[in-house]
């Protein structure tokens, strides 16, 4: 049988694909296209590809792509995402979900995950609003912006995830408009061939509830860092901090070494775990050893 | 003058910190190597320094495994450790070591041997020696053999220099002369048969039987948080990873780690996670997830007394209700409760095989009274270990939740053939699509909580019958209750009552309701309701007659259970 290649091959044709539950008009059409472009134009095929999503209209992609996929719970993606990418580093692994998804509930696995540094790209579907559960306050919500669950107006402080994630000392950092296609698709591709845990906050509408960040709202709101050094922490921690208007592009790259770099099961044997058998013999030595 | 004869159980106590261990590492190794029987356990304070902890150690001519209430050696290392031990304390019990270790109240009343380590210590140059001295001395009791404590110092201090093992041997020396002298004078005579065929025997913890388990069974990823008495488990995986090739990563929470090992297994890992009651409530959410995405997972819950944080470093077996019902839905599971160092080791192997094989969560439920046990047993044959793997390669058209008769579909991996795979959380079509379909949902609950359970029942191994079937009396057991209640089977030794125990706890094969037809049945549990007896009715609809239960932190012990059953049986 031959397996169609290039876009064509990330395009799913199992039935249950066909019934797309995103609204009209949504960003999230534009995110999907962006990856997929991003994937075909890395050579990628879909077997090579694991895509973890959480819980949230964004964490439904793995049914509108042909990749390998795990739907799991709100806010759990990254740590599955980096059991994935410890299991079997041969594949590439994006663990994927909205804002309530990633700095909400999984906002502790976010923090640790930088720390970790597993070699996945973390794209956050940065709605700035609950889209799934119709229209609470995220954390990323803009202060005054009034909700059902918030009709007084959100007065929390709005998360800054790349401010954090800089301040963290992340390994690779950006942020992006949806609405802009061809450089989304040459900030992810970055993003994937990054070695270590790479994270793109992608902005974009959510044209059922957020009616505060519209397309034409990041538009006018947001502009290209052209002159700036992602090398540069301090640099980028300053670009971090802006709020108005939203700096797009690389804030930050930082190599260092990736977690499954580091663990002992990789150093001398390279095969993913499902190739591995049990070491019998150094269970028996264990054994003599304790006769003493 | 005292006399010990076949058997003698020694009680150390002393404060966290002050090194009792090492008197219990010198002593177990030397008294094995010299043919003894071994069996020792410890108890414990939540805290790091001071308060009391006690180690039990178990000499004897045949096999022991359980522990006892009765001391017949108490060696104090300070003042305190007779008051909180004095319901252990008979008139055969020797106190022995210094006065200054017994308090006031007890002088005159308990028989004590005045010895002097801590002046033996001083003379070999320091107080450090105390130890060793004291472990010298107890083996000299035995009249043991001095060249397994030379070895066994040599292999402990040798980092640390050939003066430090020269001076720790000297001080064992000392302490072993002073010991012979205790027996040869009748002081404390211990007279107890060697058997040659133990020297060779190894000994084993509940910690080490199920962390060797789990990398016999070809686990090859550990997440987990650090909670007692679990952690052992994860601190021996650690310890091995090098060697083994292995990932072992301590994480931010239990939700982490499980999710973490979720992943891994999702990829083709065999995971484990290690952690105790608390923080097992933290990951029932993921453990439903593993039941509806039909994700293989290994859990190992080593139990303490709760709710909450209950008693830190104590025991109980009290939580086989949460393990059963944890996660949301219907989804079936596997839990088993090792009794044995045997059963420990083959039963974590194992694990991995049938997590692999029904995919679904297996929980492997020990307790702190098991994994602080050890005890010298023949090596395990590692090649009854079976490697087996139920992984098939996507091929195209391949569909993860194939509707089977037996409700086991086909497990492929991500990056084993062309085909992709889609597991979801979310009610799901046969490839792995989100559905709201109510005919497919039924299907899928049917495959999953039904036909499943179905075939993991069946194919349940049936409990261990000790005793004879004929027997009027049922004695039923699980995990770790088993050795005590065996022992106090012996010692009632009465061919009416037998004992069944269960090692593979749930589900329970239907097959197992014939062991309770006609008996009065009596279920031993460290608990305080009696939740496997419970089970059994809910699940056999067996009643149990009844419950000897103990639920104050402690294990039981023979005397106990055995007293207990005295009073059930006529
Ligand atoms: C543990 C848990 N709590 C709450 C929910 C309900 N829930 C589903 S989606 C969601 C928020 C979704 O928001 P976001 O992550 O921003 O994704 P979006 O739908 O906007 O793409 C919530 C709270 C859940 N599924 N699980
Ligand atoms: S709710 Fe909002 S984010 Fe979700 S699909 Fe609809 S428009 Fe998109």
């Amino acid at each position: 049988m031959n397996l169609p290649t290039g876009r064509e091959a990330f395009e799913p044709r199992r039935p249950g694909s066909e019934d797309v539950a995103w609204c009209p008009g949504c960003g999230n059409f534009g995110i999907r296209n962006i990856l997929i472009s991003a994937l075909a134009e890395l050579g990628l095929r879909p077997s090579q590809v694991a895509i973890i999503s959480g819980i949230g209209q964004a964490a439904k992609m793995p049914h509108y792509i042909n990749a390998n996929g795990y739907h799991t719970l709100h806010g759990r993606a990254i740590p599955i995402a980096t059991g994935v990418k410890a299991a079997n580093p041969e594949l590439t692994v994006i663990a994927e979900g909205g804002d309530g998804d990633m700095y909400a509930e999984g906002g502790n696995h976010l923090l640790h995950a930088i720390r970790r540094n597993p070699d996945i790209t973390v794209l956050i579907h940065d709605n700035r609003i609950y889209g799934l559960t119709k229209g609470q306050a995220s954390p990323t919500t803009m202060v005054g912006m009034k909700t059902p669950t918030q009709p007084w107006g959100v007065f929390e402080e709005p998360f800054n995830p790349v401010a954090l994630a800089v301040a963290m000392n992340a390994s690779f950092v950006a942020r992006t408009f949806m609405g802009y296609f061809r450089e989304s698709v040459e900030i992810i591709k970055k993003a994937i061939q990054h070695r270590g845990l790479a994270i793109v906050d992608i902005l974009h509408p959510c044209v059922s509830f957020n009616r505060v960040n519209t397309y034409a709202w990041y538009r006018e709101h947001t502009y290209w860092m052209d002159d700036h050094d992602p090398h540069d922490r301090e640099a980028a921690f300053r670009r971090a901090i802006e709020t108005d208007p939203l700096p797009l592009g690389i804030f930050y790259i930082n190599e260092r070494p990736t977690f499954e770099e580091s663990v002992p099961a990789y150093r001398t044997d390279k095969r993913p775990l499902w190739k591995r058998e049990p070491k019998l013999d150094l269970v028996e030595e264990f054994f003599e050893s304790k006769r003493l | 003058m005292s006399e010990f004869r076949d058997e003698v159980s020694i009680v150390l106590g002393g404060a966290a910190g002050q090194g009792i261990q090492t008197v219990e590492g010198i002593l177990t190794y030397a008294l094995k190597r010299s043919g003894y029987h071994v069996y020792a356990n410890k108890e414990y304070m939540s805290r790091v320094r001071g308060g009391i902890n006690t180690t039990e150690i178990r000499v004897s001519s045949r096999r022991v495994r359980a522990f006892v209430r009765r001391i017949d050696i108490l060696v104090p290392f300070k003042q305190g450790v007779l008051s909180w031990v004095v319901d252990r304390i008979g008139k055969n019990t020797v106190v022995l070591g210094e006065r200054e270790n017994v308090e006031e109240s007890f002088l005159g009343k308990v028989n004590l041997v005045e010895v002097p380590p801590t002046k033996l210590a001083l003379e070999t140059g320091s107080q450090l020696y105390l130890n060793t001295t004291v472990a010298g001395l107890i083996v000299g009791l035995f009249h043991g053999d001095f060249g397994a404590v030379e070895e066994y110092i040599g292999k402990r201090f040798g980092d640390k220099g050939e003066k430090v093992v020269q001076k720790n041997i000297e001080a064992a020396r000392k302490g072993y002369e002073l010991g012979v002298k205790l027996h040869s004078d009748g002081t404390i005579k211990v007279e107890i048969k060697r058997d040659e065929k133990v020297k060779e025997e190894i000994l084993l913890s509940g910690t080490e039987a199920v962390g060797i388990g789990a990398l016999a069974g070809g686990m090859n990823f550990l997440s987990f948080y650090p909670m007692s008495p679990s952690t052992g488990v994860s601190t021996f995986a650690a310890q091995k990873a090098e060697e083994f090739r292995i990932i072992v990563e301590q994480v931010e929470d239990e939700i982490s780690a499980i999710n973490m090992a979720l992943g891994a297994w999702f990829a083709g890992a065999r995971a484990m996670v290690s952690t105790s009651g608390g923080g097992f409530a933290l990951t029932s959410e993921a453990l439903s997830l593993a039941g509806m995405a039909e994700n293989p997972i290994v859990i190992h819950l080593a139990q303490r007394p709760g709710p909450a944080t209950g008693l830190p470093t104590r025991t109980m077996q009290g939580d086989l209700n949460l393990v059963l019902y944890a996660g949301h839905g219907d989804f079936p599971r596997i839990v088993l409760a090792p009794g044995s160092m045997e059963e420990a080791f083959y039963l974590t192997a194992e694990a991995f095989n049938l997590a692999d094989r029904y995919q679904v969560p297996v929980i492997i439920l020990t307790d702190q009274y098991f994994v602080d046990t050890y005890y010298n047993l023949p090596k395990p044959d590692v090649g009854r270990v079976k490697f087996e793997r139920y992984i098939v390669e996507a091929k195209p058209g391949y569909r993860r939740y194939e509707l089977t008769e037996d409700g086991i579909s086909p497990r492929a991996v991500p990056g084993y053939g062309e085909e992709v795979v889609i597991a979801n959380g979310n009610e799901h079509d046969e490839w792995g699509d989100i559905t709201e379909d109510a005919e497919l949902t039924k299907l899928m609950q049917e495959k999953r909580a039904v036909r499943k359970l179905e075939t993991i029942r069946r194919n349940a191994p049936l409990p261990r019958l000790i005793g004879s079937k004929d027997a009027k009396y049922l004695v039923v057991s699980w995990g770790s209750a088993l050795h005590a209640v065996e022992e106090a089977l012996e010692k009632l030794n009465r061919n009416d009552v037998a004992l069944l125990h269960f090692s593979w706890v749930y589900p329970l094969n239907p097959e197992t309701k014939r062991f309770f037809e006609g008996k009065t049945v009596i279920a031993v549990e460290n608990n305080i309701t009696g939740q496997f007896a419970d089970l059994l009715r809910k699940e056999l609809g067996v009643e149990v007659h009844r419950r000897v239960l103990k639920y104050d932190g402690r294990p039981f012990s023979v005397e106990e259970v055995f007293d207990a059953l005295k009073g059930v049986i006529e």
